[in-house]
């Protein structure tokens, strides 16, 4: 056991399961998140928030605070140098609220002090004055010309109309649905913390920050700092989780406006409760779809209406909107479509990017509808699925040509010939039934179901954005360092970097640099991108290194360098017997390149929603099985079999990581995770309420990667992060429907929902 | 901020009256949640962890067994106390997860009064009695006049809990929870159903449903009625869900972000159902 893994160790190249550098850390609670930093002199810093969903700020009295002794600092909007507003896609959202509060837990006010408590004061004693109004909480209400404008930029954030095909087109049989989703958190266990630290002079800042994307955090930060892009530093802090979450500005121009004004190191951190406030969750949705088909069960039109609550603040509603109305069809072939999609702003908090971004909002609707066609025609869930299938050269309702591998029918073939659980045995533990620890079912309660589910997911930006990567490789002595601003948010970039750099250039020792701004920008950690886009840009890097090594060599020992290959930890010469090792070859000697990696070119959609908005594509099936008590509407998922479409394997530890972790978290939206509003108010802002799948809740996974290489791909590996929490959401609600014969057309699935 | 570290009951009785403001700790399961989330700030802490007596279990020599406040839910859950006390056990088990269970204890359960609290319905159905004790006086208490509302209860401040008396019943007992997650997971109805057949007696509480825990008196006053309780014969299941049906119609349950009154009122009923289907199996 001990032998086979140093062997697989001693050679870390692509493909093998190399091991997390920062793994023994992590569990033994060595490593250093962001929350963990610590500086001499440093003060705290916390936000005061307002506690209305919708009011307006007649006064903000911060004096009382500023007498308390240990406060240094209390800033308000006027306070802001620079630009007020912030945002992804539309600089929209306030560093604070000035005139109105759009959202519970708006940020009204920062406090600097000695201790935490002490800005726990401080924020009692600010004492701001609120009109408070009715808020706007429903997105069908708030896009009303009718309803008043609770933004200067309007309630609708984005409409978008597709159509393609015939729009009238007829067919044999429709099924249509009206679908909800709710809101899930990422509710990543690192909770949001950085730490800045002010250049002597008061003329810049370095902020150490749990992000994704730190140039895009740069950008935004500077404008509202009013300070020149190279003045604002950003180095990586450890991050623990993101799913999304971190992409937009939480509390990063705070904490550097506090450092800034106090001359001081500023470390701020959010509690659990503050973090659900603190940042935005993945858009609660309302979709209606109709499918039209032929009476043997082929569609031919699909037709839907998609509502997506974007609440107080754009965020990156436009894109997210985009991504769920151009995968409406599923990974399905649909030659005719009409779609409305609206992202639509309300008083509710701010959503934006989590995990799926938009298409786990479709897939629920579609793969529901697609059980509906299975019934109304006759079919098995499984033949509906093969028959309509998607491959590659299709064209989806954008008019997008599918140019990605596209193994539809395999990833369902595959997942279809995976065993079938074993039935419940006599002997089972009561801890593996619905109701787990309660000990609420016996086996005659229960009723066992199955349920499908395929998804395809784009890969990459949208919509014309060009998210490069950027990496510079530098191979000294035998070693290779490798920079890169790419965010580690737990994916294991760090695992795969020097993974590339061995294969590539023959060496083992790797140095990963600093992730900071001191290189070009990597792109954000989402989109399942960076594998491919960070992943190239490394890849870039270490080929062009190799090649002027190869120079190097080829000039020393009189061979064209064309001739030459690393083999193992050797360079080669392919028609002669001259070897050397690279690390000899590399002594004395400093080879250093940059590279860029840039995906194809995209395009804006236009009016009728035609255009080729998307880089690439992944698809996965996924069967749920599940157990349910269905009197009392509880449910353990036994099993869930996938194929998911890879490319190809680069580090197979770290692919069933993802794998068995989005589907945990598809799980968590099928039966249990959401954050319940009541009338723009979280209801329950704490890990008491909000619920997390736990190891009684996770089902055992079944999983087989399809490996068919991706040729635009530069390793010729897809993302693979976010298609396992897709397609799984629908497969399981589908396997409670098949139990319970329910309708259940909202997820979270509720035990109300089942037994009432 | 002081901190007591008391060794023996006297102590910190002695700690209690000279600070009657503060606060005591035994696992600290509740206690630092609500510290975390700035609801309380005591100035002064009695710590109970490490007394002794508030560590151990006894059996009486009627046969009941005092089980001591300090106690953590992992003793419950296996060895003795499982076979004395199953229910117990059984509710025990649905308590968070092994590392709350390794430090919460019944007087943290007690001391905090929630009706979502998993040790309270099984005191409730066995009619455990509360040991509380002061500088001046100890006294005994049923668990039914010591509940008084959501997170009320009958300690004076300068009490503190020592013990529970838990007789020991002849019959099938067990505890069923309902959460919306298989594991770690709050309360949205519970229910403890003990029989003793020696007075041919059946008692059914309910947690999480109502401000305190419900002793459903009249159900289990009609099931007497209905069935003889004493016998090991099985019970039908007409006569199971009516009892199922009665035992809702006690509950009180309300509408809130964990659920519904409805669905809770509808959860006892099956529970209770199931509860005594497992008392009296065919
Ligand atoms: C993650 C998590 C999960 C949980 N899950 C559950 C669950 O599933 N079911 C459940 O019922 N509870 C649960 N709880 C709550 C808690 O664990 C229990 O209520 C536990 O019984 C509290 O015991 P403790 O010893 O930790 O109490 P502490 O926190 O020490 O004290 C709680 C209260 O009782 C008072 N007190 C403690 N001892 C005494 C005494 N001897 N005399 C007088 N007053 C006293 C304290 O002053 C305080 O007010 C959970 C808590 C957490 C953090």
């Amino acid at each position: 056991m001990s032998a086979t893994k140093q062997d697989v160790r001693s050679r870390d190249t692509l493909g093998a399961s190399a091991l997390r550098p920062d793994g023994v850390a992590k569990v033994t609670g060595a490593f250093s998140f962001s929350s963990d930093m610590w500086a001499e002199n440093m003060l705290w810093g916390a936000t005061l928030r307002s506690p209305h969903p919708y009011a307006r700020i007649i006064s903000i009295d911060t004096t009382p605070a500023l007498l308390i002794s240990g406060v240094s600092a209390v800033l308000t909007a006027q306070d802001v140098p620079g630009k007020a507003t912030y945002g992804l896609i539309s600089a929209d959202q306030p560093v604070f609220a000035s005139e109105y509060v759009r959202y519970m837990g708006e940020p009204v006010a920062i406090v600097a002090a000695d201790h935490p408590e002490t800005c726990r004061r401080a924020l009692e004693a600010i004492i701001v004055n609120y009109e408070v109004l009715t808020p706007v909480v429903d997105p069908e209400l708030a896009m009303l010309s009718s309803t008043e404008l609770i933004h200067p930029d309007g309630n609708l954030i984005r409409h978008q109309h597709i159509v393609h095909g015939d729009p009238n087109a007829a067919s044999d049989i429709t099924v249509e649905g009206n679908y909800t989703i709710g809101m899930q958190d990422q509710a990543f266990l690192g909770l949001e913390a950085a730490m800045a630290f002010p250049d002597s002079g008061g003329n810049g800042v370095e902020l150490h920050i749990a992000t994704q994307w730190l140039h895009e955090d740069r950008g935004q930060i500077a404008a509202c700092l009013a300070l020149p892009e190279e003045n604002v530093r950003l180095v990586l802090g450890g991050v623990g989780g993101a799913f999304g979450a971190r992409e937009d500005i939480s509390l990063q121009v705070h904490c550097c406006l506090l450092a800034l004004r106090t001359g001081k190191p500023i470390k701020m951190q959010y509690s659990r409760e503050e973090s659900f406030f603190g940042h935005v969750h993945r858009h609660p949705a309302k979709i209606w779809m109709k499918h039209h088909a032929t009476k043997d069960g082929k569609i031919v039109k699909i037709e839907s209406r998609m509502v997506f609550d974007g609440g107080a603040y754009t965020s990156t509603s436009p894109a997210v909107l985009i991504n769920g109305i151009t995968h409406t069809q599923g990974p399905y072939q649909c030659d005719n479509a009409i779609v409305d999609g609206y992202a639509v702003r309300t008083n509710n908090p701010p959503c934006g990017a989590m995990r799926g971004f938009g298409v786990v909002q479709a897939c629920f609707a579609h793969e529901s509808q697609m059980d509906l066609l299975a019934a109304a025609c006759g079919l098995s869930p499984v033949d509906v699925r093969l028959k309509n299938a998607m491959r590659t050269g299709d064209k989806l309702i954008t008019g997008q040509t599918v140019e990605s591998v596209a193994p539809v029918e395999r990833c369902i073939r595959e997942t279809d010939a995976i065993p079938m659980p074993e039935p419940m045995s006599q002997k089972a533990n009561v801890l593996e039934f619905p109701g787990g620890s309660g000990r609420t079912a016996d086996r005659h309660n229960i009723i066992r179901g199955v349920g499908w589910g395929v998804s395809i997911k784009n890969l990459m930006y949208s919509e014309g954005f060009d998210d490069y990567a950027t990496a510079r490789c530098t191979l000294s002595d035998g070693v290779a360092s490798l920079k890169f601003a790419t965010s580690e948010v737990g994916q294991g970039f760090v695992t795969l970097a020097p993974q590339i750099a061995r294969s590539v250039l023959g060496i083992d020792e790797v140095v990963l640099e600093t992730s900071d701004t001191q290189i070009g920008s990597a792109g954000s950690t989402s989109a399942s991108r960076q594998t491919w886009m960070s992943g190239g840009a490394v890849d870039g890097a270490c080929r062009l290194v190799r090649e002027r090594l190869f120079e190097h060599v080829g000039k020393l020992h009189n061979i064209d360098p064309i001739r030459l290959m690393v083999e193992n930890t050797d360079i080669i010469d392919t028609v002669g017997t001259f070897r050397i090792s690279v690390s000899d070859a590399t002594q004395g000697i400093t080879i250093s390149e940059t590279f860029e990696h840039h995906h194809r070119k995209t395009e804006d959609l236009d009016e009728n929603g035609q255009g080729n908005c998307h880089v690439a594509f992944a698809f996965v099936a996924h069967r749920a099985v599940v157990d349910v008590d269905v009197e009392l509407g509880l449910v353990k998922v036994v099993q869930i079999a996938t194929a998911q479409d890879v490319g190809r394997v680069l580090n197979p530890l770290s692919a069933i990581g993802q794998l068995e972790g989005g589907i945990a978290q598809g799980l968590g939206l099928a039966v249990m995770e959401e954050i319940i509003m009541d009338n723009g108010r979280v209801k329950n802002p704490s890990f008491t309420d909000y619920l997390l799948p736990t190891a009684l809740d996770a089902p055992r996974v079944v999983a087989i990667m399809i490996e068919e290489p991706e040729p635009q791909a530069p390793l010729g590996a897809k993302g693979i992060g976010e298609p396992p929490c897709i397609s799984v959401t629908p497969a399981i609600v589908a396997a409670i429907r098949s139990a319970t014969g329910k309708a259940l057309l909202r997820v979270p699935v509720r035990p109300q929902d089942i037994c009432l | 901020m002081t901190v007591a570290i008391p060794l023996t009951i006297s102590e910190a009785l002695d700690a209690l009256s000279s600070n009657p403001d503060a606060r005591l700790i035994q696992g600290g399961t509740d206690m630092m949640v609500e510290i975390n989330f700035n609801h309380l700030k005591p100035h002064n802490i009695i710590a109970l962890r490490r007394i002794k007596e508030l560590r151990t279990w006894t059996k009486n020599t009627d046969g009941s067994i005092t089980i001591g406040a300090g106690v953590p839910y992992q003793e419950m859950e296996t060895g003795e106390l499982k076979q004395l006390v199953p229910a117990l056990a059984e509710a025990a088990r649905t308590v968070g997860s092994p590392q709350i269970r390794a430090a919460g204890t019944l007087g943290g359960n007690l001391g905090t009064c929630s009706p979502a609290g998993d040790g309270l319905p099984v005191l409730f159905a066995v009619d455990a009695v509360v040991h509380l004790q002061s500088n001046e006086v100890s006294r005994q208490l049923s668990i039914h006049d010591f509940m008084l509302g959501v997170k009320r209860n009958a300690r004076n401040a300068n009490e503190i809990i020592t013990a529970v008396t838990i007789p020991v019943l002849n019959g099938w007992q067990g505890y069923t929870k309902v959460g919306v997650r298989n594991a770690m997971v709050i309360s949205v109805a519970s229910a403890c159903l003990a029989v003793d057949k020696p007075t041919k007696s059946v008692r059914i509480a309910l947690g999480a449903v109502g401000p305190t825990i419900i002793r459903c008196r009249d159900a289990e006053s009609w099931l007497t009625q209905q069935f003889d309780l004493s016998t090991s014969t099985k019970i039908e299941l007409d006569l199971a869900k009516e009892f199922g049906r009665r035992v809702a119609l006690e509950s009180k349950p309300i509408d809130d972000h964990r659920s519904t009154a409805e669905y809770r009122r509808h959860a006892v009923s099956v529970l209770a159902q199931r509860l005594i289907t497992r008392a009296y199996p065919s």
